[in-house]
């Protein structure tokens, strides 16, 4: 069970408080309660179904930000029989906010690259809450061109805020770092699959979100801008950031209907952070489907697919 | 060395909503910046360009056209193409029709085929008028039928820039624009095409993070915003006070973020000489080595 409970999981919580009450007392005293547990057992799983089954869109976001949701870190370590990570932009530093290196997965070595963010404050603070800066981004490039090099397929990670918005990141040119990496990726001759896995936020998520599939775990959200920016923005209004979530579209289920993801990646009741292996056992099925479903197709082909699908994007009416 | 990097800009950008509020009639504009009072159709005739001070005020898109290119060769491509409400977004048509109303533009880039200099060009314009210049779906595909144009015809694209980011009432479509302008440009950049990009006040956001920052040689007009975060946004977020001058064009010059800074007065020359250099129809010398 999670340690952290959301606020509409509370009826949840303090139903299974009880149940791990009755048992205690049940032993204690020496008295069978197990037909009163077997009830009580079974409203927990109603409520949770009833509760978990129809998510709204400001909870799904509680959950995509959920301080226990696994993250890339745990996905490479569950997902890959083996992980070398490799550092640096070559220009001026690591930036620890994006991970990447060489993985096997499932005999087959891949270029694996993900947004980190911390478990605790401290790797918070190191890992600047996965947001990257420049460097963050043209690691991900190089790293992305490694790939290309030696013929490796390439999967991605998305689990960002945005991009790190500083006086650095400015001088450090984050805008063409962007926009490099969106361009070569569109380019880039060996496969690749994105898949947002907790916040895509904006043009920062977009940078390692452009390849040949685009997943999203069920209670991942993506979205142009922060909802709490996009209501102080437009609204001048803060406060409204639950009413932004519902306007911008950006659930799993909005954006799968909006044909901007590919695909939806089920998970476990109540969130990804309720089972992170069976989640990530899920998440590499999804992979190795979409995997084999490229390794064959040829890369002129795949290349115009991939353009063709990024081009048909967008609606308008020609007047 | 290091005041010299934050030094005040020599030329203040003049926002048209400040001027209109002190100058009911139009007939005149008062400069902000050195509070001359100038005759708005001198303003025109120069570039709108303080005669006093140098301070630019913003061109839209259609005269920016009118001093960039060859008289008369300027034909416009896409005009129709219209804004839907894919969000279903409460007031976001009132928006877009009240934007076209002010500007006479259907969205906030005009594109076109056009000479300058005898050089055969597609030639983007982005109107900062026009919802901030903001790049939503229509943004998106013009930008991108005009890389296509260009790459079909053989022959040079120019993008002038001005826009406050993503169109955020398009939600996620907004964002995506960026992959699919540079998914072009990738294209373009593989036909050995010149592209070049003039980012003017204020170039930000999305569009500066994809087409914007793609030129082969990026030109900034001077005094010009040019950030990837707003000043203000980040001033708010990490409780700072920016520098003077930081996020103007001289400093992407100063941090080696775009060629070269050229004023106003100066820039169809500059292109012109550009576009002579690569020889009308790409890259003569690139075929030769190929
Ligand atoms: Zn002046």
């Amino acid at each position: 069970m999670p340690s952290i409970m959301l606020e509409f999981e509370k009826p949840i919580a303090e139903l299974e408080a009880k149940i791990e009450e009755l048992k205690n007392f049940s032993s204690e005293q020496g008295i069978d309660l197990a037909e009163e547990i077997k009830i009580m057992q079974a409203k927990a799983e109603a409520l949770k179904k009833e509760i978990f089954g129809k998510l709204t869109p400001v909870q799904r976001v509680t959950i995509a930000r959920h301080p226990e949701r696994p993250g890339t870190l745990e996905y490479i370590k569950h997902i890959f029989e083996e992980f070398i990570e490799l550092h640096g932009d070559r220009y001026f530093g690591d930036d620890r906010a994006v991970i990447g290196g060489i993985a096997r997965f499932r005999g087959v070595p891949v270029t694996v690259i993900g947004h980190a963010k911390g478990k605790d404050t401290k790797e918070n603070l190191a890992r600047n809450f996965g947001m990257p800066n420049p460097e963050g981004n043209r690691k991900a490039l190089r790293l992305m061109e490694q790939a290309e090099k030696f013929g490796r397929p390439v999967f991605t990670f998305v689990d960002t805020p945005g991009a790190h918005c500083g006086m650095g990141a400015e001088e450090r040119g984050q805008a063409r770092a962007i926009a490099v990496n969106l361009t070569r990726l569109m380019q880039l001759r060996v496969p690749v699959i994105n898949t947002i896995i907790g916040e895509g936020g904006s043009g920062g998520a977009l940078a390692i979100a452009v390849g040949d599939r685009l997943m999203m775990l069920e209670n991942s959200v993506f979205s142009v801008i922060s909802p709490e920016s996009f209501a102080s923005i437009l609204w001048k209004d803060p406060t409204r950031a639950q009413e932004a979530v519902e306007a911008m579209k950006m659930t799993a289920y909005d954006l799968a209907e909006l044909g901007i993801i590919d695909e939806i990646v089920p998970e476990p009741l109540g969130g990804a952070h309720r089972n992170p292996e069976e989640i990530a056992a899920r998440l590499g099925d999804y992979l190795k489907k979409n995997l084999d479903s490229l390794k064959e197709m040829p890369v002129a082909e795949m290349l115009q697919k991939r353009y063709e699908k990024f081009r048909g994007i967008g609606q308008f009416i020609s007047g | 060395m290091f005041k010299d990097l934050f030094r005040k800009p020599k030329y203040v950008t003049v926002h048209a909503d400040t001027v209109k509020k002190d100058m009911p009639d139009g007939l005149w504009q008062k400069c902000p910046n050195c509070n001359e009072i100038l005759y708005a159709k001198e303003l025109e005739k120069g570039l709108k360009t303080c005669r006093k001070c140098g301070g630019y005020f913003r061109v839209g898109a259609r005269e920016r056209v009118k001093i960039t290119v060859d008289e008369g060769s300027f034909v416009e491509t896409d005009a129709g193409l219209l804004s839907t409400n894919p969000l279903g977004f409460e007031d976001y048509p009132a928006k877009v029709a009240a934007a076209v109303e002010v500007t006479k533009l259907n969205e906030a880039v005009v594109t076109g085929e056009a000479v300058i200099g005898g050089n055969p060009v597609i030639i983007g314009v982005m109107d900062n008028n026009f919802i901030m210049g903001s790049m939503g779906s229509v943004v998106g595909e013009k930008v991108t039928r005009a890389v296509e144009r260009a790459i079909e015809k053989n022959i040079p694209l120019i993008m002038f820039t001005a826009s406050g980011g993503a169109r955020m009432q398009e939600g996620v479509i907004s964002l995506m624009q960026m992959a699919k302008t540079c998914g072009a440009l990738a294209r373009l950049h593989e036909a050995g095409l010149l592209y070049i990009t003039v980012l003017t006040d204020p170039t930000t956001g999305g569009v500066l993070a994809s087409f914007a920052s793609m030129g082969d040689i990026i030109i900034a007009e001077p005094g010009s915003l040019i950030a990837f975060t707003g000043p203000r946004v980040i001033e708010q977020t990490m409780k700072i006070k920016l520098p003077e001058g930081f996020q103007t064009a001289e400093f992407m010059l100063d941090h080696g973020l775009v060629d070269m800074v050229v004023a106003r007065a100066d820039l169809r020359n500059t292109l012109i000489k550009l576009l002579d250099l690569h020889m009308t129809g790409g890259n003569a010398n690139a075929q030769h080595y190929a």
